[in-house]
């Protein structure tokens, strides 16, 4: 084993240098060029940052669509599930208040209509995406606070709805925040 | 037919379509052919001289295993002592703590072994440099190992009545610098223009839109997550892997991802026929691989697209109930292919919550990692296949009446007795410390640990069973993904989980490598019209059989007890 040990010492270390050093070094210098400068892409309003594209944040006022539920509060500074097995009793529970909380808030909707990704809680407490029928389920309790024509709505979720990549592959999605942006630009 | 299908049909058509030219790279490149990587050659000789390594001498299979063990100990060592004192280490804008001994011990092994199992959470359990110079850099060393370890085997195949098998030191870094470094600049970069961080600032904290404070984890994630797929590791930069949305952002990086955990193993095949120049050998190792992972594949397709019945009872949509714990930028075929191919893989990465998942797919992901030999890890995945050819190659040499043989050489006693061996400790560890847990769990719930027992599982009843089963067998399988409601960061977790993956880790390597030693050896016995032919249907079918034969007698009543019986009790 001796006869291994300095080789391997020396390997190891230059190993090092060049993986752990130069390496993510190389990657970050790739990344300033990238969207976001390699700190995460931000969304800004009125030259102000609100925001990370990618993580969800909490809307806690019925006036905008409100992201998936969070396992961990919308915090970023983790990131969690559930966790909850399919059988769990109190995860049933808690997910049929859900719904009921849900059908309160979002009163002449049909309750068939709503999506389970709606009352369930994302894989990682920071899903920043909705379904279109996601989106759309909450369509009529926002034009009714707003105001504002439910079909005006419709439309914007329509034009905020990303396809599929390239059209073929995935779902497609909503990003919850850049729409929440537009609906407050929606006259 | 919907686009969420035709996206997981295309990701594994472009994983074949890579593997296959990859194979035949890999090939050239372990048996010194031009490759056009060559001019590499002047960086490789110049890693050597510094390291004071001759890497043309060859060596033979205990010589290679010395080596190969000696350098890991010194990395087990290393991380060990990193783990601990990373607060006193530069890198740590979050101000997190050193780990605990117990926690560092599993920490330090789970990610030597390529299982990177992670009893605490990437934001707040680790610092910049942990990530950085002890995981990332075991993600390179544990599939470079698995991959050294995998061609002393093949030179074993090939070598006819041979004492050496190569060179231990060439193998380990050439898979460094021909595929897995390149490799993960190519998936870094691509990760990086999609909007996963690449840069070295801290937490961030932001003003959202509602005026409340959120604070944004972030760092040097891209390089992480790159290496963690093509290595088959799976240990990533957030707690909750790659469902977090900046380790992987979008349908695209999905795809990256998904085609990097599983295009080295499947290309590894395809160069053991390349390097034989036997490729009906290597293709009915794949077809029986590929036969393995759709039968564990589409029944979880069909159980999350069915999805929770208790949920769709509730009277909401009954289309995707089974959204706990996905995401919705992946949808439900996109998670479920994932967990699928992580599972037969030794990656264990994660783009959803695996406790949520339906019982049914908890049972196929255990039985992957059972079976842990359809596709594999990097090198590792051949050499447990290799164990049941063994098994499968004496078997049929009996039953059939003739001597048992492979590639040239007699399989005798003592082969079999290894092959034995590395084929039941696979069983042995998982059953024994899943009923040791219970055991303390039931007879000890309320021992005076700082965690007690009662508190352990995450969900009652079959589920809560299902969660401890998954933790060993997933370490078993060096696999690394894991039922998150489990709290598994307390010692008896950190200790038994550090055992499992040290023996399950080595053993599984020594025991191929050994084999492939003492046959090449041996007199070269030259092709016969008496022969078994290994590379038929009809051995393919028979290898299959063993394979199931033991994964299934071992493991099915403790299947039927955790996630069986959690499916046949929903309605």
């Amino acid at each position: 084993m001796k006869k291994y040990l300095f080789p391997s010492l020396r390997l190891t270390l230059v190993l090092l240098v060049l993986l752990c050093v130069i390496y993510p070094l190389f990657i970050m210098l790739v990344g300033k060029v990238a969207p976001g400068s390699g700190d995460g892409v931000k969304v800004y309003r009125n030259g102000k940052v609100i925001g990370y594209e990618n993580i969800a944040q909490a809307f806690k006022s019925d006036k905008y669509f409100q992201p998936r539920p969070s396992a961990v509060g919308y915090n970023a500074a983790g990131s969690g599930a559930s966790n909850a097995g399919p059988t769990n009793p109190d995860y049933l529970k808690k997910v049929n208040a859900a719904i009921d909380t849900f059908m309160v808030h979002n009163p002449g909707i049909n309750k068939s209509d709503i999506p389970a990704e709606i009352v369930t809680a994302s894989g990682s407490g920071l899903d920043p995406d909705l379904s279109p029928e996601g989106a759309k389920i909450q369509v009529k309790r926002i034009a009714r606070l707003r105001n504002i024509p439910e079909n005006n709505v419709i439309k914007l979720v329509d034009e905020h709805t990303e396809k599929p990549l390239l059209g073929l592959f995935g779902p497609a999605k909503v990003n919850v925040l850049k729409l929440n942006v537009a609906l407050d630009e929606l006259k | 037919m919907n686009t969420e299908y035709i996206g997981i049909i295309v990701t594994y058509g472009l994983t074949i379509l890579l593997a296959i030219p990859l194979g035949k790279y890999i090939a050239k490149v372990f048996s010194g052919e031009k490759t056009w990587t060559d001019f590499l050659n002047p960086f490789e000789r110049l890693i050597f001289k510094l390291s004071g390594i001759n890497a043309t001498k060859e060596m033979n299979w205990k010589e290679q295993l010395k080596a190969m063990l000696t350098i890991n100990s010194l990395w087990l060592l290393y991380a060990f002592f990193a783990l601990i004192f990373q607060d006193k280490l530069p890198l740590n804008p979050d101000h997190n703590p050193g780990q605990t001994p117990d926690l560092a011990f599993n920490t330090a092994i789970s990610f030597l072994v390529n299982c990177n199992v992670q009893d605490y959470s990437g934001e707040a359990g680790v610092t910049y440099f942990t990530q950085l110079f002890v995981l990332m850099f075991l993600h390179f060393m544990s599939a470079a190992t698995g991959i050294a370890a995998m061609m002393i085997i093949y030179k074993g195949l090939k070598q006819r009545s041979v004492t050496t098998l190569g060179n231990f030191w060439n193998f380990f870094v050439k898979s460094i610098t021909r595929f897995l470094l390149p490799g993960a600049i190519l998936v870094a970069i691509i990760l990086a223009f999609n909007g996963t961080p690449t840069s070295f600032a801290g937490k961030d904290t932001v003003i959202t839109m509602q005026r409340d404070t959120a604070q944004i984890s972030r760092g040097p994630v891209a390089a992480m997550v790159a290496i963690k797929h093509l290595g088959t590791n799976g240990g990533g930069w957030f707690g909750t892997n790659s469902a977090n949305p900046l380790e992987c952002p979008n349908y695209l990086t999905y795809m990256v991802e998904m085609i990097a955990q599983l295009v080295i193993p499947i290309a590894l095949i395809f160069s053991l026929g390349f390097y034989l120049k036997k490729m009906r050998f290597a293709y009915i190792i794949i077809g029986v691989m590929t036969i393995g992972m759709l039968m564990l594949l589409i029944p979880t397709i069909q159980a999350e697209t069915h999805g929770n019945t208790a949920i769709a009872a509730m009277g909401i949509n009954s289309a995707n109930t089974a959204m706990e714990g996905k995401e919705v930028r992946f949808g439900i075929p996109a998670t479920a292919y994932w967990s699928t191919q992580t599972t037969v893989t030794s990656t264990g990465s994660a783009c959803g919550a695996h406790d949520s998942y339906m019982p049914m797919t908890t049972g196929m992901e255990l039985m992957a990692m059972m079976v842990n030999c359809f596709y594999g890890g990097c090198g590792v995945g051949f050499m447990n296949y290799y164990i049941f050819i063994i098994i499968a190659v004496f078997i049929s040499g009996l039953m059939v009446g003739r001597t048992p043989e492979f590639m040239g050489h007699k399989v005798e006693a003592r082969e079999m007795k290894i092959a034995s061996i590395a084929a039941l400790l696979h069983p042995f560890l998982i059953l024994s410390f899943t009923a040791l847990s219970c055991f303390v769990l039931v007879n000890f719930p309320d021992i005076k640990w700082v965690f007690q027992p009662k508190n352990w599982l995450g969900n009652p009843g079959y589920h809560g069973f299902s969660e401890m089963l998954y933790q060993y067998t997933s370490c078993a399988a060096n696999n690394g993904s894991a039922m998150g409601g489990l709290t598994a960061n307390n010692i008896f977790w950190n200790v038994t989980q550090g055992i499992v993956l040290l023996f399950s880790r080595f053993i599984p390597i020594i025991g191929p490598v050994a084999i492939a030693g003492i046959m090449a050896q041996k007199k070269f016995i030259p092709e016969s019209p008496g022969t078994l032919r290994t590379d038929t249907g009809t051995f393919g079918v028979m290898t299959l059989a063993v394979i199931i034969i033991i994964a299934a007698l071992a493991f099915f009543p403790a299947l039927a007890m955790g996630p069986f019986a959690e499916y046949f009790s929903m309605k």
